[in-house]
Formats: structure tokens, sequence, C-alpha cells
């Protein structure tokens, strides 16, 4: 059994946030967040984006990056609009969200670019 | 008009209550029964007596029964089946007509369906096997206060099953002490932690003081982590009264979530709790201590298909289910069958998975399955793939027993669920391949190897004892 280790979260440090689903994975690669869009369109949802900057992570509203992408089926066309939205808010956090338009929700939502924590 | 004359003495059941012709009206409520009858007895006589001692019939005829419509109000049997693979039993299907029922009373529909009847001497055992609730029945009940949408929304939980621990030792802890345990579980990546279903308040802990720590570490860990976190607090009471003081004072602290056990604390209490969640923004977690007792025998009690619906009708937000891979009795089908009954709109009829009856729950929401007791990272793979999205993982050991702490075991959890959530959305088959996108998780996630480390070998293989009736091969 290897040494037991502290473990290393602190309300002072801003890179303790975490945000919801995939939080505690790597930073996804361009190629995962491929993959990520293809789930959300089989699935028939409609992809959107919104960004934030990291200390108001907490608020349920973000500000949404144009409107959602209804009906868009082109994963390229998705990526393309994350990377401008990155471009745009460089030091923001940026979340991929599927809107289910049957269950009125979100089918899935996750973070895929991280903004600066400090 | 007809006339009926009065002749007292004892008459056959069948003459009165077993119907094979009658055309099944879509308000009624809908029964299947398993019965094991005494010896001697036909299954029509057996099946008419049981449709009668569970609504409008006694053992003799009475005068007052030409007072009213008896064939308004009456339960008949319309049906019988063989059980495959059993003879010494059979299936009775019986309708009763919905004015049988006050609405929005899952008290009073069980006080029939499941009442007198089950001690009724001509029968051996009685098992009351799925219930079919008419859409317009279902339309005069309240259900979970909140639901799955719901619940997501305020817990800003997508994407992925919601994840928690039950703090252990389940009874002893200070206050004070299990205020840290939530704490330390929270901050490490659960989105929930629960009271176990015995802490009410007892001398060692009494509920205020554990309600007031417990909140303070929720706070604590959502400050800590940016994320919505929440603890159950477990207001079942010896009385109502008390029952609703502990959840005023929930809500008063800010509180998300509140606990109940429904079997225990009744129907009647369950339901009223329920309603004051939906009228003051409250999610509902349901615990069941007792089904066992109710549901384990495979020919007499209730089937947890029954007592899910029953708490979908009556209310609460999570609602235990067993987790087909830990340590309590599951066998896969049959419990995928009642998973579906508490989350779908509309389950249709599929004998396979002990499903009796096309179930119409039209716009009600749906109830969190919670999956729970001896479970642990290795399980992880087969938990994503067998219950979705729409379930809530609960690893009580496998999170507190981590040779770290709870919040390494916590993060362990997150980081395997998460894992498993983003291979499975990748395209990947997650129980074959388990264990590779496990490990490489695991590279990045010293907590994970930890406990991938400790946990390895355990396994639970024991044979269900209850298993759907299939015939023998």
């Amino acid at each position: 059994m290897s040494e037991m280790q502290d473990y290393k979260s602190r309300v002072s440090d801003p890179a303790s946030r975490k945000f919801e689903t995939f939080s505690y994975l790597p930073q996804m690669t361009t190629e995962q967040i491929r993959k990520q869009i293809e789930y959300i369109v089989k699935k028939g949802w409609n992809p959107g984006l919104e960004h934030t900057e990291p200390e108001h992570l907490m608020d349920n509203y973000w500000y949404m990056w144009k409107l959602p992408m209804f009906g868009e089926t082109d994963v390229d066309v998705v990526l393309k609009e994350a990377e401008a939205c990155r471009k745009a808010n460089p030091n923001n956090h940026i979340r991929l969200l599927a809107y289910d338009n049957y269950k009125q929700s979100q089918g899935t939502n996750m973070v895929i670019f991280r903004g600066k924590t400090v | 008009m007809a006339v009926k004359s009065y002749n007292a003495g004892v008459k056959e059941y069948r003459q009165t209550y077993w119907e094979p012709e009658y055309k099944v009206q879509d308000t009624d409520i809908l029964a299947c029964f398993k019965i094991t009858p005494q010896a001697g007895v036909s299954r029509e006589e057996i099946a008419a007596a049981v449709a009668a001692e569970s609504s409008t019939g006694t053992w003799t005829t009475v005068w007052t029964d030409l007072l009213t419509d008896l064939d308004h109000y009456k339960g008949r049997a319309y049906r019988i089946e063989d059980v495959p693979g059993d003879d010494t039993c059979f299936y009775a299907f019986v309708a009763y007509p919905i004015d049988l029922f006050e609405e929005g009373s899952v008290v009073n529909v069980f006080t029939s369906l499941v009442g007198n009847v089950f001690g009724f001497k001509a029968l051996r055992a009685l098992r009351l096997e799925d219930v079919r609730f008419p859409i317009a029945y279902v339309k005069t009940c309240g259900g979970p206060p909140q639901g799955i949408q719901m619940e997501r929304d305020i817990l800003n939980k997508y994407g992925r099953p919601l994840l928690g621990c039950t703090i252990k030792p389940k009874l002893g802890l200070s206050a004070k002490n299990y205020g840290r345990a939530v704490y330390e579980c929270l901050r490490g990546g659960l989105d929930l932690t629960k009271d176990d279903e015995n802490i009410n308040s007892q001398p060692f802990m009494r509920w205020r003081a554990r309600f007031d720590f417990v909140q303070e570490a929720t706070l604590k860990a959502e400050r800590e982590t940016g994320e919505r976190k929440g603890h159950y607090l477990n207001v079942t009471a010896p009385t109502p009264e008390e029952m609703y003081k502990r959840a005023e004072y929930a809500k008063e602290i800010g509180a998300p979530i509140i606990m109940h056990d429904y079997l225990t604390g009744g129907f009647c209490a369950n339901t009223g709790l329920a309603n004051w969640c939906r009228d003051n923004g409250m999610l509902l977690h349901i615990h069941r201590a007792m089904h066992g007792v109710i549901d384990r025998n495979p020919h007499h009690g209730i089937h947890f298909r029954v007592l899910a619906k029953a708490l979908r009708l009556s209310g609460g937000d999570h609602l235990h289910s067993g987790t087909v891979v830990g340590k309590l009795e599951g066998d896969r089908a049959p419990t995928l069958g009642f998973v579906d009954l508490m989350r779908d709109s509309f389950i249709k009829e599929d004998r396979a998975r002990g499903i009796f009856f096309d179930q119409d729950w039209g716009s009600m929401p749906g109830v969190f399955p919670v999956a729970s007791g001896g479970i642990h990272v290795w399980h992880m793979p087969a938990l994503v793939n067998i219950f979705g999205d729409d379930a809530c993982l609960q690893f009580g050991g496998g999170t507190l027993g981590h040779p770290w702490g709870n919040a390494a075991g916590a993060a362990a959890n997150r980081v395997a669920l998460e894992a498993c959530v983003e291979a499975r959305n990748s395209g990947r088959e997650l129980e074959k391949e388990g264990k590779d996108i496990l490990t490489k998780a695991a590279a990045s996630s010293p907590e994970l190897k930890i406990a991938m480390e400790t946990w390895k070998e355990i396994k639970f293989e024991f044979d269900t004892v209850d298993k759907l009736d299939v015939a023998h091969k």
C-alpha cells in the first residue's frame, strides 16, 4: 500500500473549484470533445454553448454564446462555434450543453474549455 | 328494472365475482394476484373470493347489498393464468371500478387491495404481483414533489447519474463527528450524502444538532468545490407533528433535501410530507425499510414493483431500488422493470421483466432510482450501463472505506463515474471494457488507483431468492 496522501482542496484556492460533469477528469482533448458532440447529436439533442468568469461559476445562468444550435447535426460546425467562443472569451469557463426539448431539460452539460482560475 | 330478491345464506363467490367475459374499463384499477389456494378449492372460486374480499364482498349475503348497485362497485376476477414453472399457484386478474377508492389516497387503495383478503383462510398464500393504476386515478395523486428533471435543475447535475453515500457507522456518532464525515465526502466530489434510515433522533445524536452540523458541512463543501451539494436529512419521526417540525427546520436552515422511510413511516405520513415538500420547494429522498418483509417471499406479500408504484403516487423524488450488482437482493430483468416504472412516462406490459400491465403515468414526474449497498468503484461500469443517467448511485463503504479517508474515496468514485460516462458517450462498451476504462482513469487519479487496489476481489454472487416466474427448462 502506498503512502497516505492529503486531499488537496482549499476554500482559499480558486483552482480547487469544480464545475460539475467531467470536472474530475483531465481537460478533454479536441478528439474527446468531438466524441461528446457526436453523442449529443446522435441523441437528437440541440447543442448550445455558455461561458462565465470562473468566479461566477455557481450561478445558474452563464452568458449564452449566440443561440442554441437548433437542429445542428454537423459536429464540425459545433466545434467551430466552441472555438470561436473560446477565442472571444479566453479566460472563461465554456460549457457545452444539450437541450432535450422532450424532457424540457438538459440532456447533458459539460465544461469543455477551462478558464483561468487564478 | 331488474327485480332482485333477498335470500339469506352463503352463496359461492364465483356467482357474483367471477366474470371471464368482463371487458376491462380504461378507468379500472387492475390487479394481478399470485394465489396459492388450499387444496380442494377451484381456481375460479378462490379468484372470485379474492376479488370479493378486496372489494365489496363479505362471507355471507346481507340484505343491504340490495340497497346499492353492486355491479357498479364490485371487483371482478376476469382472468386466470398458470404461473410458469410453479404448479402450486396461479395468477388471478381482478378489475376494481375506480369509484371504490378515495381520490389521491394510496392509503385507501392498499387498505382494500391488501387488506383482510391476505388473511383469508381459503388461501395458503397470496401475493400482489402488479397493479395497473389508470391515468384517471394517477391524475388525482400528487406524485413526486419535484421529479427527476426539476431535481437536475435544482442541483445543476446533467448528463450523468447522481453520486451519493450513506454516512457510517449508521449509529453512534456524535453530531459534530457526523458532520465531519459528511463534509469530507462532499468536498471529495460526492453530490449527496445520506442519513442512515435508523438515524432519527437518538440520545447519542438529537436531530437538531445533526441538522446544524450537517448543513454547515454542506455549505462549506459548496464554497470549496463550486458545486451544488446536499445531505438527506432524515425527518422520519414517531409522530407526524414531529416529522413536520423537523422538515420545517431543515427548510429554515437552507437544506435542499430531506428524507423519509415510507413503509415504516406509513403512506399517510409519506403523502403528507410529499405534499409539504412540493409546497416548500424541497426534494424528498425515500428509503424503504421493511420492504424485504413484504416483498421477498415469492408466494406471499407484495412485489416491490407495486410498492414502487405506490411511492410514485404517494410522492418521493428518490427511491431505493436495489443495485443488481451489490450486496442486496435484485435480479437484473425485474429490477430494470420496476426502475422503468419509477421513472418513465409509459411502460408497456412485459412479462420478461415482470410487468403485467401497461402503465400510463401521464405527466406525473419520475422518481430517481437509488442503487445503494455493497457497491464500489469496480461496479461502476456495470452500474452506469444498467441504470443509465437517471439514477443515484450510493457508495457507502465504497467511499468511507477508502484507505485515505472519505474525501479520497469520494474523489475515486467521482472519477470512476465520470470516466464511465465519458467512455459510454464515446461509444465504448462499459461492461466489456470496464477494466481498461477505470485503469486509464486511475492514471491521473491516485485516489482511484488505491480504491481499485483495495476492492479488487470483492464480489457478491449469492443466488437471488425472489426470481421471476419462468418455466422449468
